[in-house]
C-alpha cells in the first residue's frame, strides 16, 4: 500500500513540475504577476510530494518490504538499520529518487531565499529548474521506478546491500555529491533565465554567486568523501583511480571552479558575460553528462549502476534537449563578445582568465580521456584503455602551472595594476623557495626534487596569502580592526586557497613518501617498516551483525608508543556471501598506518599488507578547507542586501 | 533486449570462480632489489584486468589478474625490461590491457590534447588582452575632462 | 563582423552535437567486449600433456590440420556445464573440437568428462594456464576458431549455444571448410 502511495506521489510531482515549468514562465512573458507568483507554492508542493515518495521508499526499506523490487535486490533483514536506510540510494532507482528530491530541495531553497529577485527573473529560474525536474521524474517513473513490485511472488529475504556499501561512507557520500551536482542547476537556471529575459546585466552574476559557491562547496565535500571512503574501504590505500564515474563527478567540479572565478569577474567588472553564461551551462551539462555516463552502460566502471540501454537512450534524449536547447538559446541570445575589453594585462582579470584557461583545459582533458575509448571504439579503431598513468601525467602539470598565478591573483588589483606593487611578493617567493628546497633534504634520506617543487608551490600559496592579508589590513588602526574589515568572501577565498595548498601537499608528500609492503606473516612474527615495528599476534574469530570475520591483532610500536590495529577479513552471511577485507588504520594528522589482511596461506600464515602513509589525510583536510571556504562566502552581506 | 542484457550479465556472473570477489589483492612476492620492486609496483598498476570492471591487476584479485601479476614478477626476475613485459601483454590481450595509451599513432592526439587546449586558452587570453582598448588609452592620456568622463562611465558600467 | 562573432557562439552547440553522436553510437557498443588480439595470428607453440593419457605430450602440430574449434573449459566454471551438451551436438555435426582444460585439477577434469561425456578429439591439460596466457584467455568458457593452417580466426567469449553457433561461428567455420576443400581440389589438380 505504501509503495503505491509513493508511486502516486511521484506521479503528482510530475504534474506539479509540468505546471511549474509552464505557468511562471508564461507569466513572465505576458507580465502576469499572478502566474509568476505560482513559482513558490508549486516549488513547495513539488518538494512535499517528492518527500512523500522518499518517505514511502524509506519505509519499504526499513520494514524489509521485499515485495518492492529494489528492496529485494539491495537490502537484507540482517542489515543494520542505518544501512537499510542508506540502501535506498545504493541502487540506480533509489539514487535517482534522491537526485530528484535534492533538486526539489534546491528549487524550494531558491524560491524561499530570493525575495530581492525581480519576480520575472525568479519565475523563469524556477521554471527552468522545474523543467529539469520533469525530465528526471519522467525518467524515474517510466524507466526506473523505485516502487516497482515483485508481486505476486516475492522473496522472503533480500539479496543484501553490497558489503562495500555497508559503511558510513555510503550514508553521506552520495547525498553530499548529489547536493553539489544538482546545485549547479541553479547557476544553470539563472543563466538560462538571463538568456531568455535578455537582461544580461551583472546583477545576474551577483545572484548566481552564492548559489554556485554553495553547490561547489558541497560537490567538493562529496568528492572528498568518496575519495576518503575508497581509501579506507577498498583495502589497497588508493584514493583516486580516474575511474569514469569518478571523472564524471570531477569534471563538473573543474568546470565549476572556473565558473566561480569567472562569476567574480562578471560581478565585479561586468566582463566576460557570454563566457560566464557558457560556463554555467557547461558545468551543469557536465553534471547531466555524468549522469548519462554512469547509468547508460557506455563506459565500464566499478561504480557503475546496473544498466539498461533503454535508460541510456532516455537520458541521452534528455541530455540532448537540455544541453542542445540551452546551447541553441545561448547561440542566439548571448551578448556578442565586446570589442573593447577594458583591462590591462597586469590586472586581476588576467589572472582569473588564466585560472579559467587552465581549469577548462583540465576539464576538457579529463573529458577527452574518459571518452577516448568510447570514441575510438565507435570509429572502429579498436579497444583502448585510458587510465591513471595518462591522467596523472597530464593533470598534475596543469595544476602545478596554476599555483604560481594563484599566489599573485588575490593581490593583484582589478583593471590595472603596477608591477612594482608586486615587489611585496618577493619575500614569499624567496621564503617558499628556500624552505621548499630544504624540506626534502631534511625529511628523508632520498632527495625527491618533485617534493621540493610541491612544497615550494604550497608554501608560495600560503605565504602569498599571508602577505595579502597583511597588505590589506595594513592601513587599519590595529590588526583586529583590519581583519574585521575584510568580508566573509575574502576569508572564504583565503581558506579555500589554503585548502588547495594543503591538498597539494597531501597528494605529493603521500605519493613520494609512502611505504607499502605485502608480506607473509606467521603469528608471532614481526616486521620492520621504516621506523615502525609490526608484531602479528595471530587471528581470532569474531561475529558481526551480518558477517563472520577473522580478526588479526597487530601490535605496532612507533617512536616511544605502541598501539593495536585489528584488521578483519569478513565473510558476509547473506546470499551474496562476499568476502571483504576491512583495513585497520591508525589515523594521525601527520601519518596513517594501515594494515590489511589478505588471504590465509598454508601453515597458518597470512598475506598481510602494511602501509605507512605520511600526510595522506592532508588530501582530505585540504578539501574540507576548500568546501568551508566556499560555504563561508555565501554569508557575505552583499548577497543579502540586494537591490534589484 | 532487456532479456539479452540479463542473460549476458548472468553469463558473466557464472564465469566467476567459486571463491567470491575479494578486494585487495595482497600477494607476497619477494624482491631482493628495491628497484625491481618499484618497477613491479608500477607495472602492475599500468596493466588492466581483462575481465574486471575497470581495475588494474594490482587491485584485482580475479584469477587472471593473479596470473598476470605472477607473469610480471617472473619476467622481471628474468631480466626483461618494462617495455618487453608490456609488449608481451599487448601481443596477447591487445592494447586494451595497458592503461597508458602509447605515445604514438592513434593515441598521440590524446597526449597532445591537454597542450592544445592550454595553448588555445592562452591564445584567447593574449588576444583578449592585447586589443587596443579605450581603457588602455585612458591610462596613457593624463588630462582633460573627456578622460574624466570616460572614467566615470567605466565605473558606472561596473557597479 | 557581427555575423562572425555570432557564428562563434554556435561552436559549443556544434561540439555538443558531435559528442551526442558518439554517445549514441556508444549505446550500441559493449565496452566489456574484448576482441582477441590473436586473431589472424598463428596458434602459439606449446607442449602440454594430454588429459586422458598423462604420458603423452601434445604439441601444436598434433592439433593443426583442419578447421576446428578450441574450447577452453574447467570444472570450476559453472557456465561450462551449461555449454557442454551443445558441444556434443556440434561433435555429432562433425565439428572437430579440441579441449583446453584450463587451470584445473586433472582428476576432477577426467571425472567431469566421464560424467558428462567427452566431445573433444583431444583435451590439452593446461594446468598452469601457460597456453591460456599465450592465447590471451581471461576466463572460461572461451572458444577459438582455428583454420587448417593453424591460424586463429575468431574468439568467442562465453557459452557457445544454438544462437551463437548459427549466427556467429557456423558461417565462419563453413567459410574455412570451403577454403580448405578448394585448396585441396587445387592440390589434387596439380
Amino acid at each position: 500500500m505504501i509503495p503505491e502511495l509513493g508511486n502516486m506521489a511521484l506521479a503528482l510531482a510530475v504534474c506539479i513540475a509540468v505546471a511549474q515549468s509552464v505557468l511562471p514562465l508564461w507569466g513572465s512573458f505576458v507580465g502576469s504577476r499572478q502566474l509568476m507568483r505560482l513559482g513558490y507554492p508549486l516549488a513547495l508542493a513539488m518538494f512535499v510530494f517528492v518527500s512523500i515518495a522518499m518517505v514511502c521508499l524509506a519505509h519499504a526499506f526499513l520494514t524489509d518490504d521485499f515485495s518492492v523490487a529494489i528492496v529485494a535486490a539491495g537490502s537484507n533483514s540482517l542489515l543494520p538499520t542505518v544501512y537499510k536506510f542508506s540502501a535506498l540510494w545504493g541502487g540506480h532507482e533509489g539514487s535517482m529518487l534522491l537526485w530528484i528530491w535534492i533538486l526539489a530541495l534546491w528549487t524550494l531553497a531558491v524560491a524561499l531565499f530570493s525575495s530581492e529577485l525581480p519576480l520575472d527573473v525568479l519565475a523563469r529560474v524556477l521554471s527552468v529548474m522545474a523543467m529539469i525536474a520533469v525530465g528526471f521524474l519522467l525518467f524515474s517513473l517510466l524507466t526506473s521506478n523505485p516502487f516497482a513490485r515483485l508481486l505476486p511472488v516475492f522473496p522472503a529475504e533480500g539479496k543484501d546491500l553490497n558489503p562495500l556499501l555497508q559503511d558510513p561512507g555510503l550514508v553521506i557520500h552520495p547525498p553530499m555529491l548529489y547536493i553539489g551536482y544538482v546545485g549547479f542547476s541553479v547557476a544553470f537556471a539563472f543563466a538560462i533565465a538571463a538568456l531568455i529575459g535578455g537582461r544580461m546585466d551583472v546583477t545576474w552574476a551577483r545572484w548566481s554567486r552564492p548559489w554556485t559557491n554553495l553547490a561547489w562547496g558541497f560537490l567538493t565535500m562529496g568528492i572528498m568523501l568518496g575519495s576518503w571512503w575508497a581509501y579506507y574501504e577498498l583495502g589497497w590505500g588508493g584514493w583516486w583511480f580516474w575511474d569514469p564515474v569518478e571523472n564524471a563527478s570531477f569534471m563538473p567540479w573543474l568546470a565549476g571552479t572556473a565558473l566561480i572565478h569567472s562569476l567574480a569577474v562578471t560581478e565585479k567588472r561586468g566582463l566576460f558575460k557570454s563566457w560566464t553564461l557558457l560556463l554555467a551551462i557547461f558545468a551543469f551539462s557536465l553534471s547531466l553528462l555524468g549522469t548519462f555516463l554512469v547509468r547508460s552502460g557506455v563506459l565500464t566502471s566499478v561504480h557503475a549502476f546496473a544498466t539498461d540501454p533503454s535508460r541510456g537512450i532516455f537520458i541521452l534524449i534528455f541530455l540532448g534537449l537540455v544541453v542542445g536547447g540551452s546551447l541553441t538559446l545561448y547561440a542566439f541570445r548571448a551578448p556578442s563578445v565586446k570589442s573593447s575589453i577594458g583591462f590591462h594585462w597586469l590586472s586581476r582579470e588576467t589572472f582569473l582568465l588564466i585560472n579559467n584557461a587552465i581549469f577548462l583545459a583540465a576539464t576538457l582533458t579529463v573529458l577527452v580521456g574518459t571518452l577516448f575509448p568510447l570514441i575510438m571504439d565507435s570509429l572502429g579503431q579498436g579497444k583502448y584503455s585510458v587510465g591513471a598513468p595518462y591522467f596523472n601525467a597530464v593533470f598534475v602539470p596543469l595544476m602545478a602551472l596554476l599555483v604560481p598565478f594563484m599566489g599573485i591573483g588575490p593581490t593583484a588589483r582589478w583593471k590595472k595594476d603596477r608591477a612594482q606593487r608586486w615587489k611585496l611578493l618577493l619575500v614569499p617567493v624567496a621564503a617558499a623557495l628556500l624552505m621548499g628546497l630544504l624540506f626534502p633534504l631534511l625529511y628523508s634520506e632520498v632527495y625527491h626534487p618533485l617534493v621540493a617543487v610541491a612544497v615550494i608551490l604550497a608554501l608560495w600559496l600560503v605565504f602569498s596569502l599571508l602577505t595579502d592579508i597583511k597588505e590589506k589590513t595594513g592601513n587599519a588602526a590595529n590588526l583586529w580592526a583590519g581583519l574585521s574589515r575584510r568580508t566573509p568572501s575574502y576569508y572564504g577565498m583565503v581558506l579555500a586557497h589554503l585548502g588547495f595548498a594543503v591538498t597539494l601537499l597531501g597528494v605529493c608528500l603521500s605519493s613520494h613518501y609512502s611505504i607499502e609492503r605485502d608480506v607473509k606473516m606467521m603469528p608471532g612474527e614481526s616486521y620492520q617498516l621504516a621506523k615502525l615495528n609490526f608484531n602479528f599476534n595471530g587471528t581470532r574469530r569474531v561475529n558481526g551483525p551480518n558477517f563472520v570475520a577473522d580478526e588479526g591483532e597487530f601490535e605496532i610500536s612507533e617512536g616511544g608508543s605502541s598501539y593495536i590495529l585489528l584488521p578483519q577479513k569478513r565473510r558476509y552471511k547473506s546470499q551474496m556471501g562476499s568476502v571483504m577485507t576491512e583495513a585497520a588504520i591508525s589515523s594521525g594528522i601527520f601519518r596513517h598506518v594501515y594494515v590489511a589482511l589478505g588471504e590465509p596461506l598454508e601453515d597458518g600464515a597470512w598475506a598481510v599488507r602494511l602501509y605507512y602513509k605520511p600526510f595522506v589525510s592532508w588530501i582530505w583536510y585540504g578539501a574540507v578547507f576548500m568546501a568551508a571556504g566556499a560555504l563561508m562566502t555565501v554569508f557575505d552581506r552583499r548577497y543579502r542586501k540586494l537591490k534589484a | 533486449m532487456i532479456l539479452a542484457v540479463i542473460k549476458r550479465v548472468a553469463l558473466i556472473l557464472l564465469c566467476l570462480t567459486a571463491s567470491a570477489q575479494v578486494l585487495a589483492a595482497i600477494d607476497h612476492h619477494t624482491f631482493e632489489d628495491e628497484n625491481l620492486r618499484q618497477r613491479y609496483l608500477s607495472l602492475v598498476k599500468e596493466l588492466r584486468c581483462p575481465k574486471c570492471q575497470n581495475q588494474n591487476i594490482a587491485d584485482s584479485n580475479s584469477p587472471i589478474s593473479n596470473d598476470l601479476r605472477e607473469q610480471v614478477y617472473l619476467q622481471l626476475k628474468a631480466g626483461n625490461s618494462d617495455q618487453q613485459i608490456i609488449s608481451y601483454m599487448v601481443e596477447r590481450y591487445g592494447q586494451f590491457i595497458v592503461y597508458r595509451p602509447p605515445l604514438k599513432g592513434k593515441t598521440l592526439i590524446l597526449w597532445m590534447a591537454p597542450v592544445m587546449f592550454l595553448l588555445i586558452g592562452l591564445a584567447c587570453i593574449v588576444f583578449l588582452v592585447r586589443r587596443p582598448t579605450e581603457s588602455n588609452s585612458v591610462a596613457v592620456s593624463n588630462t582633460g575632462t573627456s578622460q574624466r568622463i570616460k572614467e566615470l562611465l567605466n565605473e558606472e558600467e561596473q557597479s | 563582423m557581427k555575423i562572425m562573432s555570432r557564428l562563434k557562439l554556435f561552436i559549443p552547440l556544434i561540439c555538443f552535437l558531435i559528442l551526442a553522436v558518439f554517445l549514441y553510437r556508444g549505446l550500441e557498443l559493449d565496452p566489456q567486449e574484448l576482441p582477441s588480439a590473436m586473431v589472424d595470428r598463428s596458434l602459439p607453440e606449446f607442449s602440454l600433456p594430454q588429459l586422458s593419457v598423462q604420458t603423452i605430450d601434445i604439441s601444436r602440430a598434433d592439433v593443426v590440420g583442419s578447421a576446428s574449434l578450441f574450447n577452453v573449459w574447467a570444472t570450476w566454471c559453472i557456465a561450462c556445464r551449461v555449454e557442454h551438451p551443445y558441444l556434443h551436438k556440434l561433435k555429432q555435426l562433425g565439428v572437430i573440437i579440441y579441449g583446453i582444460n584450463y587451470k584445473d585439477n586433472k582428476a576432477d577434469a577426467l571425472q567431469w568428462l566421464e560424467q558428462r561425456g567427452d566431445p573433444y578429439r583431444l583435451t590439452i591439460a593446461d594446468v598452469e594456464g601457460s597456453l591460456g596466457l599465450d592465447l590471451g584467455v581471461y576466463g572460461a568458457p572461451e572458444t577459438y576458431l582455428v583454420d587448417s593452417l593453424g591460424v586463429i580466426r575468431y574468439r568467442h567469449v562465453g557459452i557457445v549455444d544454438e544462437r551463437v553457433w548459427t549466427s556467429i561461428l557456423q558461417p565462419q567455420y563453413q567459410q574455412l571448410l570451403d577454403a580448405e576443400s578448394e585448396s585441396l581440389e587445387e592440390d589434387t589438380k596439380l
